[in-house]
């Protein structure tokens, strides 16, 4: 909230004009990672990549042009215009929280809004014990966050783990939402046998979409980081702290500065090995782990708008670790098709005045030639240590993991599936398959594979003698309690469809974490090396 | 392999539209709520009674001490302890203690305990030696991005139960400058210099505070850093937090005395 929008430009060359990455090349891209060795070492002078202010409109003057997050939080805010910088009440359409986090928001809930009235009320009853009864039936009864039916609780953290603290905040999720008459809580009893528990999901962000809570248009908050998955469905959506969370749970409203947007258009053809997650990858390693902090990071493009809901997930899923608030892809046909199977709540999709005219209101623009990118890892320890997947081949690993909310949805199997099919091979290394959800777990168990004559994921996985497919959660992305399913629990190397690979990640300190899509992790699976999924796929 | 139905609709437009206004019926602030419930973070407390957000002294903060310093006035001193860049919130608190609930004393304690330990091996100096609770260090000096990574408020929260004060970091991941102004546990100042590479941890600092900025004297260097003004989070962490805030701009019910 404190930092000008000025402040941290990672390149001192940078141009407020458009920045055109064709990438033709790849000596061109490790001009790039030289230039970003020299940017760590150089102070970071204070560049103006801004174009000329937008100053907040005055009375009578002609409206300027407003991006989508700009407009989107202008609407939630009831107001006709915004301008970045602008501090603002915003209404909230959806609050997610889950089990790590939720005791904590609704504890600070019931503080701020309602126990104090409670405790006061027990003094008026021993003064007065019968008009205080009646006022303390009626004040702690009515006690309610501002709209039950906008609160969705999902515990996807560390469920299947014998950690007394971690199933507690599990029971405490459910008083909460009982006391509340939350109506979406995607409750699991049953630790032994997640299926027999019909409302359990899995992981928050892949549960959201699936369950239609993401629309386009509306203000999503979520009390994780990668809460910005949503914006794939060209909302506005950001990860918030308990207090944040607890605020909004009493009043529908937070306080937020508008970000300024940086564009980043990318077209071409996406070639056959490519998927979402090395588009993200490579546009981290472009702008580092600070590169859009503060900032809106709105993907645009002919690439994009072929990309499945899934695969744009993937691309918003790891905005954050590029330090963005929130990322966006203004919403289409793909988006409503989504969408319009899994809700019937009416939603008005926003879109950025984004001509020639209007340019000036993104505060950056990147533009990728995607048909020239190859597939990429994030070396150890930082989102932003791109390198060519080709280039790391003599990298030996110990260990796969396939999971997540950025790689464990259903297409990410499918991918995986698809390598491992086209190659006919063994993995080499104990390969660890997370289905995010319920759902993405039965659609590896039941959905064909295209041109793998019928065969599920589960089998071909089966086939290629990765571990079985595992309950579905957060699960090792994070580390977790010492018993969860693919921990890394020592200092091995691995590589994995996840999002984070800073140290100690996953487990042990100095495990060795390379992020990549699906498509190279199963690749290097193969092999018992990082590898470029081309040695499988063409 | 079919697993039950789920019981729960898909999103549903809402069924009643229901009044949202929150219930704060009356609320003193001379009355002192020291019946802990189970769920409630006592980090909080501070931010939330409408004392004004003030970090005194290398001393444990006291509930709803109603002190009157204003930000002009506040001062930090203790020993530093200097990070490098993009240290984030997994290094700062193991992602395997969120389940820990600082919610009373003792867990609070167990959290600070673990301040820090995340950070890799290389980093010989623990910045809470294993054993203890709390940490010699009031404040922390750091580089780019600090706090990169996760929203749970367990990064800012265990640094305050260990005992720190103030972080000087050259830039903040949003989330986690956010969550250190919410809750009250770190105030989060800016440099304008790389400050990390010019102390060394043990050296004795003193931060001043200023309306217009703030000073960081090292008396071990003898140098003087100045530092940003707080910028747009300042009326918030002046009111004393979120919460208070609002109620001073009338966002929601300011407590009317029984």
């Amino acid at each position: 909230m404190a930092s000008s929008v000025i402040s941290s430009s990672p390149f001192v060359c940078k141009s407020p004009a458009k920045k055109d990455l064709g990438v033709s090349s790849f000596r061109k891209a490790s001009q790039i990672s030289i230039h970003g060795c020299q940017r760590k070492s150089i102070s970071r002078k204070i560049v103006s990549v801004m174009a000329p202010q937008r100053s907040s409109s005055t009375s009578g003057s002609v409206k300027t042009g407003m991006t989508m997050t700009e407009k989107i939080l202008a609407k939630a805010a009831e107001k006709s215009q915004v301008v970045p910088g602008d501090n603002i009440w915003v209404n909230v359409d959806v609050l997610m929280t889950h089990d790590v986090c939720g005791p904590g928001a609704f504890g600070i809930f019931k503080r701020e809004f309602g126990d104090n009235a409670k405790v006061v009320l027990n003094l008026a009853i021993n003064i007065l014990s019968l008009l205080a009864f009646s006022l303390f039936v009626i004040v702690t009864s009515t006690l309610k966050v501002w709209d039950s039916e906008k609160i969705v609780v999902i515990p996807d953290h560390y469920i299947f783990t014998s950690d007394k603290r971690a199933n507690r905040n599990v029971d405490i999720m459910r008083e909460h939402c009982r006391e509340q008459n939350i109506k979406y809580f995607y409750d699991i009893t049953d630790l032994g046998d997640f299926r027999a528990n019909p409302d359990y999901k899995g992981v928050c962000h892949v549960a959201l979409a699936q369950e239609g809570h993401c629309r386009p248009g509306e203000v999503l908050l979520g009390t994780d980081s990668h809460t910005c998955t949503a914006g794939a469905f060209g909302q506005f959506a950001t990860g918030i702290g308990n207090t944040d969370a607890g605020f909004v749970l009493g009043t529908g409203k937070i306080l937020l500065k508008v970000p300024p947007t940086m564009r980043f258009i990318l077209d071409g053809e996406m070639p056959s090995y490519l998927q979402a997650k090395d588009l993200i990858l490579q546009i981290i390693g472009e702008i580092s782990v600070a590169g859009a902090t503060y900032k809106t990071m709105e993907f645009s493009g002919t690439t994009i708008e072929s990309l499945t809901m899934e695969e744009r997930m993937t691309l918003c899923n790891m905005v954050v670790e590029a330090g963005g608030k929130n990322g966006v892809i203004p919403p289409d046909a793909t988006t409503f098709n989504y969408v319009e199977n899994r809700t019937s709540v009416p939603f008005q999709p926003v879109y950025s005045d984004a001509n020639a005219r209007y340019n000036h209101i993104f505060v950056a623009d990147y533009r990728f030639d995607v048909s020239k990118l190859e597939p990429v890892v994030a070396k150890p320890h930082s989102p932003d240590n791109r390198a060519l997947a080709r280039e790391c081949k003599d990298v030996k690993i110990d260990r796969v993991y396939i999971g997540s909310c950025t790689g464990g949805k259903t297409e990410d199997f499918m991918a995986a599936a698809k390598l491992f099919h086209a190659a006919g091979k063994q993995v080499k290394v104990p390969t660890f398959l997370v289905p995010a959800t319920q759902k993405v777990w039965m659609d590896v168990y039941a959905l064909p594979v295209p041109g793998a004559g019928g065969k599920t994921c589960a089998q071909i996985f089966e086939e290629a003698g990765c571990d079985t497919p595992t309950s579905p959660s957060c699960g090792a992305c994070l580390g977790g309690p010492a018993d969860t399913y693919a921990r890394l629990n020592e200092p091995q190397v691995c590589v994995s469809t996840t999002n984070r690979n800073f140290p100690g990640r996953m487990g042990h300190k100095e495990g060795q974490i390379y992020l990549a899509s699906p498509y190279t992790a199963a690749a290097s699976a193969l092999t018992g090396h990082v590898t470029d999924p081309r040695e499988f796929l063409q | 392999m079919a697993s039950s139905l789920p019981t729960l609709p898909r999103a549903l437009p809402s069924s009643s539209s229901k009044p949202s206004s929150p219930l704060v019926p009356f609320r003193s602030s001379s009355l002192k709520f020291t019946t802990p419930t189970p769920f409630i973070p006592s980090s909080i407390s501070i931010s939330s009674r409408g004392a004004s957000f003030v970090i005194p002294r290398a001393t444990p903060a006291s509930h709803g001490s109603g002190s009157t310093e204003t930000l002009a006035k506040t001062t930090f001193h203790g020993l530093c302890f200097v990070l490098k860049d993009n240290i984030d919130t997994d290094q700062i608190i193991p992602a395997d203690k969120a389940t820990i609930f600082p919610s009373n004393q003792q867990e609070r304690d167990e959290i600070a305990s673990y301040a820090l330990s995340g950070l890799p091996d290389s980093h010989t100096t623990r910045f809470v030696v294993p054993g203890e609770i709390k940490s010699k260090y009031s404040i922390i000096i750091a580089g780019e991005n600090f706090g990169c990574g996760s929203s749970r408020e367990h990064a800012p929260v265990c640094l305050g139960a260990a005992g720190a004060k103030a972080v000087v970091a050259q830039t903040y991941a949003r989330i986690f400058f956010r969550n250190s102004v919410a809750t009250g546990e770190v105030f989060p100042l800016e440099s304008e210099v790389r400050v990390c590479d010019e102390c060394t941890t043990g050296d004795t600092v003193t931060i001043e505070l200023r309306d217009s900025g703030g000073l960081l004297t090292n008396h071990t260097t003898g140098k003087q850093y100045k530092l940003k003004a707080i910028g747009d989070a300042g009326p918030v962490i002046d009111a004393g937090g979120i919460f208070a805030y609002a109620r001073k701009v009338g966002m929601i019910p300011s407590p009317s005395v029984a």
